[in-house]
């Protein structure tokens, strides 16, 4: 593999990007927790364990499905959908929570902590929780309690306590705060299971390795389905988990466009968005230097998206690192654009998408449309809609009210 | 020998120890606070520590999260502090140190940050953000402009991780007595005085101890093992009152609070 694939270093950094900007009262604690990865890595019995939870649980490989009648809407060149949302639990996060639970065990911890935004990587963590025995506590900014209902109720079936967060936005980046000040006090005994490609050393790597069978199985399917591989992907971006697993194994191939998506929210106004990489700067946020929005003070800013998951404003050193270097484009997607690709994969195809995955299927319609048939290309669909439906009826509801309609 | 080198110096010939009160800068605006570092060093306080407000403080606890909300919501920025201090610091008999995010000395450059820093009066910084594996950039600006980067060791910092960040420390050593967030505590955990001791013997840096401490029992049991005691959210949340009471009567309780503090303090030899 090309050097851009060996990445990160000892340190954390992928070229300038990541490291690990914490306080002193956590950094034995990664150290441990990288450590503790080191040692999985090289232990068979480590990989043979997720990958027969990946198989019988998880129910992988998920398919690679043509959307014919998407295909035909669009005009132009064949969409593949990677179906994560037929994962159990409805997305990719469960990818991740599985194998940190496994490193939370050999690490000899008992209670795991998780920050959510849409609730998807919540439900992941506390189903991997009660899977393995393990105390759960799930930190939800209070925006996000009110437009993801049905995922806390499923938190709190699967016995994990759902913790309100009232600071600040309410939204994502609370509730990582608030995650890491409770591991703050907590972090002998409890693994902080971060759900993004994001945060500091060794959890970019960690989170973008467990993800990485996204991309592994896509390029296989690739291989066996069309006999080649496609020539553009693309994937929805916050903190940018699902696309760092699904482009990390395309990396090397420079025939296969990268195209993340980000969620462009109201407009392009500093607060109206939360397209990070379009346009933010890098600084430092949640441990690690990536790109952000941030006043000129470097006071992290308010952002938007209709997306709950994509609502975040910061992103994965990684994709900082892949945005300096070109290799992947970044691009982004508006509130509306998102709801119109939402209800066109529904109708069309009899598939409800998450709203953050929505922002990636918009984008690819349009690249679709913009190239000839012969040409490939697939899309992460990170995540299942069922939580949004509520959210997008209130919505269209009120969906004239809703700025760029003219798009 | 840097500013602060010169404060300690002085104490530990006159054997007495530091008292180092925190407060938040801007809360409620920085008028009040202006006072209010004077009355704490009319107080007798040895240096204090000024929080610059910032939006994500993740080693914070509710009521310094709380004051820098406050302060950011009147649209308190660096600048506007350091701009503040540059006013008072002239005047002011003791040293000021800077608790700082890096998000925000980063975004500022970090050169163009402690040149603004210094040209305020200000002696260090203290970024609470920052371990030592990345903390060399603005070391190293410190050092070439004459302030202090102080550095944190915490109860989960391994004994020989410890002792590497004591020999990466200017300044002092700032102590965290607690494996959590900054907040008034009613107990100080087991085994930290056995901690504190083992440290002292293995630097020569003065070592100051803080979070949690808002007690005068508290600062009896410590203050003979370290050489300056730091109190932080005690003194925030009289400021949180603000809306309640006069500003004379917050600055009364506080400078009452410091009194009593600073009396549990070993007496001077001389």
């Amino acid at each position: 593999m090309g050097s851009v694939a060996d990445m990160p270093d000892a340190l954390g950094r992928f070229g300038n990007f990541g490291g690990r900007y914490v306080p002193e009262t956590l950094v034995h604690a990664l150290e441990e927790l990288d450590r503790e990865y080191s040692n999985a890595l090289a232990d068979p019995e480590f990989a043979a364990t997720l990958e027969s939870l990946y198989t019988h649980y998880v129910g992988r490989p998920s398919p690679l499905y043509y959307a014919e009648r998407l295909t035909d809407f669009c005009g132009g060149a064949r969409l593949f959908l990677k179906r994560e949302d037929l994962n159990h639990t409805g997305a990719h996060k469960i990818n991740n929570s599985l194998g940190q639970a496994l490193l939370t065990i050999r690490m000899g911890k008992r209670r795991v902590i998780a920050e959510t935004g849409a609730g998807q990587h919540g439900v992941a963590t506390a189903t991997a929780c009660a899977r393995f025995g393990l105390e759960c506590v799930v930190y939800m900014g209070e925006e996000d309690i009110r437009r993801q209902r049905p995922n806390v109720f499923n938190m709190q079936l699967l016995g994990a306590e759902v913790v309100p967060v009232v600071s600040g936005s309410k939204t994502l980046r609370d509730a990582i705060n608030e995650a890491l000040r409770d591991w703050m006090s907590s972090v002998e005994f409890t693994h902080y299971c971060l759900g993004s490609v994001t945060g500091p050393h060794p959890f970019p790597r960690i989170v973008r390795d467990f993800q990485s069978v996204i991309g592994k199985e896509t390029r296989r399917q690739c291989l066996e389905q069309l006999r080649r591989l496609p020539d553009l992907i693309v994937a929805c971006v916050g903190g940018g988990s699902n696309a760092a697993g699904m482009f990390y194994p395309f990396i090397g191939d420079e025939a296969v466009a990268l195209v993340g998506v980000e969620a462009g929210g109201r407009s392009a106004r500093l607060g109206d968005h939360a397209s990070t990489l379009l346009y933010g700067k890098p600084g430092v946020l949640h441990g690690s230097f990536s790109y952000v929005l941030q006043d000129e003070d470097g006071q992290t800013a308010d952002v938007h998206s209709i997306s709950a998951g994509l609502d975040y404003p910061g992103v994965g050193p990684e994709h900082s690192y892949w945005k300096e270097t070109g290799r992947v484009a970044y691009t982004s997607v508006s509130d509306r654009q998102a709801l119109e690709a939402f209800q066109t994969l529904a109708r069309l195809e009899g598939i409800l998408p998450a709203l953050e995955s929505a922002h990636a299927v918009s984008k690819a319609m349009e690249l679709a449309s913009q190239r000839s048939k012969e040409e490939i290309i697939v899309v992460c669909l990170s995540g299942r809609g069922d939580k949004d439906a509520q959210e997008v009826a209130r919505l269209l509801e009120k969906t004239d009210s809703l700025p760029g309609k003219n798009d | 020998m840097s500013t602060i080198e010169k404060v300690f110096d002085k104490l530990r010939k006159t054997g007495r120890k530091a008292f180092m009160p925190f407060v938040t800068a801007g809360d409620p605006d920085l008028g009040f606070t202006t006072e209010l570092i004077q009355a704490l060093s009319d107080a007798g306080s040895s240096l204090i520590e000024v929080g610059v407000p910032y939006s994500d403080p993740i080693a914070d606890g509710p009521v310094i999260q709380a004051s820098y909300t406050r302060a950011l919501q009147r649209g308190v920025r660096s600048g506007d502090v350091l701009k503040s201090l540059a006013g008072i610091t002239p005047r002011l008999s003791t040293p000021v140190v800077l608790m700082v995010s890096y998000a925000i000395v980063f975004r500022r450059g970090l050169g163009e940050f402690v040149d603004q820093a210094g040209q305020a009066g200000v002696a260090g910084l203290i970024v609470p953000d920052l371990p030592i594996e990345e903390c060399e950039p603005l070391r190293e600006a410190c050092d070439q402009r004459g302030l202090d980067l102080v550095q944190l060791i915490t109860p989960t910092t391994p004994r020989p991780r410890a002792i590497r960040i004591a020999q990466a420390g200017r300044g002092f050593l700032y102590y965290v007595s607690v494996a959590g967030i900054t907040g008034e505590r009613r107990e100080l955990p087991k085994g930290l005085v056995e901690n504190l001791v083992w440290l002292r013997g293995q630097t020569s840096l003065p070592i100051c101890v803080g979070f949690g401490i808002s007690r005068p029992e508290h600062v009896r049991l410590l203050a003979p093992v370290v050489d300056g005691i730091i109190v932080g959210s005690a003194i925030v949340r009289h400021v949180a009152a603000i809306g309640e009471k006069p500003r004379s009567r917050i600055l009364e309780e506080v400078r009452d609070h410091v009194a009593e503090l600073i009396a549990a303090l070993p007496p001077s030899c001389d």
